[in-house]
């Protein structure tokens, strides 16, 4: 008789289900899983390196891009990280704005998981109704930054700009009718935060549609539920964080436990999951769009009713206002120092670490004193869950893997950095 | 002399079914894409002629124009094969298949059971695809098909027994003739867990979602026909179009009344008619793209165990009621 093998399979990188540059090698008795070995690297830019020869405020570009997915949220732990070093505080106008952009793209986050995770196991309407809602949130992106995802839009000492008064409206084009154009401007006659507003008044409806496609669906609940169980001190072994330590059972989330920003002047709960299977994940995920929805309507609240300033006065990190520099000498040299020299930084380290979409993202920076980090390092929540894959599909099917490769909401933006 | 009209006459008669036939087969996916578009708020296919009316010729010339490739280690012969396997199971069955009274090919006695032999030969083509490309998702995607193929092939005859007890007859225009009396002398009343589970394992059947694992896109890319580019992949798709249309018009067939009307009695609305056939494969066929814009995919073994353990005790039970039924002279349809 012949012997029987197991036998390796390339899953990735070019994969429908790889999530951008996925490499798995995947040993296989028959459809059974036995050993997953993932391959990182494809999409390594070296980050951290050229963060070594840029300005400070050059760098924030590069932290946009770590993960794609969430984009302004990645900027955050950075530009606290470089305030903290600097020994100052933003204005809390530009805290609440930040909170309310991580929380949009906490949303663009979770939507994108789900629009995926349901592609992948099928459900193809899912990714078209999620990318509904995340095209609203990247118009608000657009709105404040000039860019729909690489906003660049968090500054050491604040945020780039106010929120503008106006929402950009649609203009009429050989493409699209007067009706299509007076439908796509219906809510944007107002200031930005009318336009979010109007979003966190539909958004709950809409998760409400997503649920009742998948939550209680018996394929959906067949495919997830049982899969992947992660039990919560394993949890915390794997160094796992965000959604895939909640959906364990933990209850971790740094916006609670070590609060930044203004996360402590608001009201908003952290759903944990019990079993730690795919499920409870998509549970806990779903859960906090809804706990997003609401954050970012107080802050909306509480921005419209508090106008100011939205960067520190000072002149050594913020760049002064076009026409000062116009009129003022100081100003004029003040401004070319900053956009060419930067600003120094004190001698030290230190370590920040905020509540990313996908989980802890965190930020090293050793300071020499000079206008650039000596060395910087961040913490990304997918290389740990990436390192978990091994145990997560292990007998498991070949179907399954593409189950756990969505739970974990892998982009390979932050694991290969 | 006259053998030779009978065969251009039987060639016509052929060509009166293929030529509407394929034609919907190349519109079916454009329906397809439009459907499914609707449901997922999007256009689709709106560039080619008037509202993308002429998309399916713009695909086809595409197509055409492809090189077919053979990779490099794969069985030549059976690679080329498998595709002229998979059309011709799908066209051959229709054969049998009535379109009114009149309107048949071959009026054949033993019509539902000619159309199960040739249909379960298309999975050969899926089966040698699969081994002749010599790829390893390849391979996957069609030992999931054989696997899939045998246990709803069980299911899909046992439901069909049920009919043919009902009716009386494996002749599919007698079948027809069985139900005639209103809505409720149609199969679908007595037999109605039968046409669920008919058509459920017709989808399983034909490789459609939610039970695609044989192609399984986010899993094994494009399963059986990874390797095949070109019009050798176009073959598969239309042969899987073409089974879609195959097992709707069983549907409409056996357990809806065929060309009956739902109003009979009422005058000129009552009247048996071949649009009420059409009408009621489109009916089918708009289940089959609904499901798809719906469900996610289910696991392999999931199917297998939904096959096994669900379908055949079910209907197996259901069988013995018809059984019954028909036995004690109970079966109100029949009179």
């Amino acid at each position: 008789m012949a012997e029987i093998r197991n036998y390796t399979l390339n899953f990735g990188p070019q994969h429908p289900a790889a999530h951008g540059v996925l490499r798995l090698i995947l040993e296989m008795d028959g459809e059974v899983v036995q050993r997953a070995d993932p391959h990182i690297g494809l999409l390594h830019r070296g980050t951290e390196k050229l963060a070594e020869r840029r300005a400070f405020n050059q760098n924030i570009g590069y932290l946009t891009r770590m993960d794609y997915v969430s984009m302004v949220a990645n900027e955050h732990p950075y530009v606290l990280a470089v305030e903290r070093l600097l020994g100052i505080e933003p204005p809390l106008r530009a805290q609440y704005i930040r909170v309310m952009f991580d929380e949009i793209s906490r949303i663009l986050n979770h939507l994108f998981f789900l629009g995926t995770h349901g592609l992948d196991l099928g459900a193809m309407t899912m990714f078209l109704y999620t990318f509904r809602e995340r095209e609203d949130l990247f118009d608000c992106y657009e709105a404040v930054s000039g860019a729909r995802m690489h906003t660049h839009y968090y500054r050491p000492g604040g945020v780039y700009r106010d929120l503008p008064d106006q929402m950009p409206q649609h203009q009429l084009s050989p493409w699209t009718s007067q009706k299509d154009i007076d439908r796509l401007n219906a809510n944007r006659g107002g200031s930005l935060l009318d336009f979010l507003w109007d979003f966190t008044e539909r958004f709950p409806a809409c998760v409400d549609e997503y649920e009742t496609l998948l939550t209680e669906n018996r394929i959906w609940k067949q495919r997830t539920v049982g899969i992947a169980v992660v039990s919560p001190e394993r949890a915390v072994q794997l160094g796992f964080t965000g959604a895939m330590l909640r959906g364990s059972g933990v209850e971790w989330d740094l916006r609670k436990k070590q609060p930044y920003a203004v996360y402590d002047r608001l009201d908003f709960d952290i759903p944990v999951g019990i079993n730690g299977d795919c499920y409870d994940r998509y549970l806990v995920r779903v859960e906090e769009l809804r706990q997003s929805n609401r954050i970012i309507r107080q802050c909306i609240d509480w921005l419209r009713r508090n106008p100011g300033p939205v960067m520190v006065d000072d002149r050594k990190v913020a760049p002064p206002t076009r026409e000062a520099m116009k009129q003022d000498m100081e100003s004029l040299i003040h401004h070319f120092k900053l956009f060419s020299e930067g600003y120094s930084v004190p001698e030290g380290e230190i370590y920040v670490a905020v509540e990313h979409p996908k989980g802890e993202m965190g930020v090293y920076l050793i300071s020499d004193g000079a206008n650039k980090p000596y060395r910087f390092r961040t913490r990304t929540a997918g290389f740990a869950h990436l390192a978990a894959m091994n145990e997560l599909v292990r007998g498991h099917m070949l179907s399954d893997v593409v189950s756990v490769v969505g739970t974990i909401d892998i982009v390979f933006g932050e694991i290969d950095r | 002399m006259s053998n030779l009209i009978l065969v251009i006459w039987t060639i016509i008669k052929i060509m009166m079914v293929m030529v509407p036939l394929l034609l919907s087969v190349a519109w079916l996916p454009y329906a397809e894409r439009k459907i499914i578009g609707y449901m997922q708020i999007r256009i689709g296919p709106n560039r080619v002629g008037p509202r993308g009316w002429l998309q399916p010729i713009a695909d086809a010339m595409k197509l055409m124009f492809k090189e077919i490739t053979v990779p490099a280690s794969a069985n030549k012969v059976l690679f080329l094969l498998s595709p002229v396997l998979c059309i011709a199971a799908a066209l051959g069955a229709w054969a049998v298949i009535p379109f009114s009274d009149a309107l048949v090919l071959s009026n054949c006695n033993v019509g539902l059971l000619y159309v199960l032999a040739i249909s379960s030969m298309g999975v050969y083509g899926i089966i040698i695809a699969g081994w002749a490309s010599n790829s390893k998702y390849s391979f996957l995607g069609s030992m999931r098909s054989t696997a899939q193929m045998v246990a709803y092939e069980i299911s899909m005859g046992f439901a069909l027994v049920g009919v043919v007890v009902g009716a009386g007859s494996l002749n599919l225009g007698s079948i027809v003739h069985a139900q005639q009396g209103g809505l409720f002398h149609w199969f679908w009343f007595p037999m109605l867990p039968l046409l669920v589970i008919y058509f459920i394992s017709a989808v399983a059947e034909t490789n459609r979602a939610p039970f695609d694992v044989t192609e399984g896109e986010s899993e094994i890319v494009a399963g059986f026909h990874l390797e095949y580019s070109g019009m050798s992949f176009a073959v598969f798709f239309l042969a899987e179009y073409a089974n879609m249309i195959l097992v709707s018009m069983l549907a409409s067939l056996l357990f809806l009344g065929g060309w009956l009307s739902p109003f009979e009695g009422v005058p000129i609305l009552g009247e048996p008619s071949i649009f009420w056939l059409l009408l009621k494969v489109s009916f089918f066929l708009l289940l089959y793209l609904w499901f798809r814009a719906t469900f996610p995919r289910y696991r392999y073994d999931q199917i297998m165990r939904l096959g096994w353990k669900v379908f055949i005790p079910i209907t197996i039970a259901w069988l013995l009621l018809i059984g019954a039924l028909v036995v004690t002279g109970w079966a109100w349809w029949n009179v």
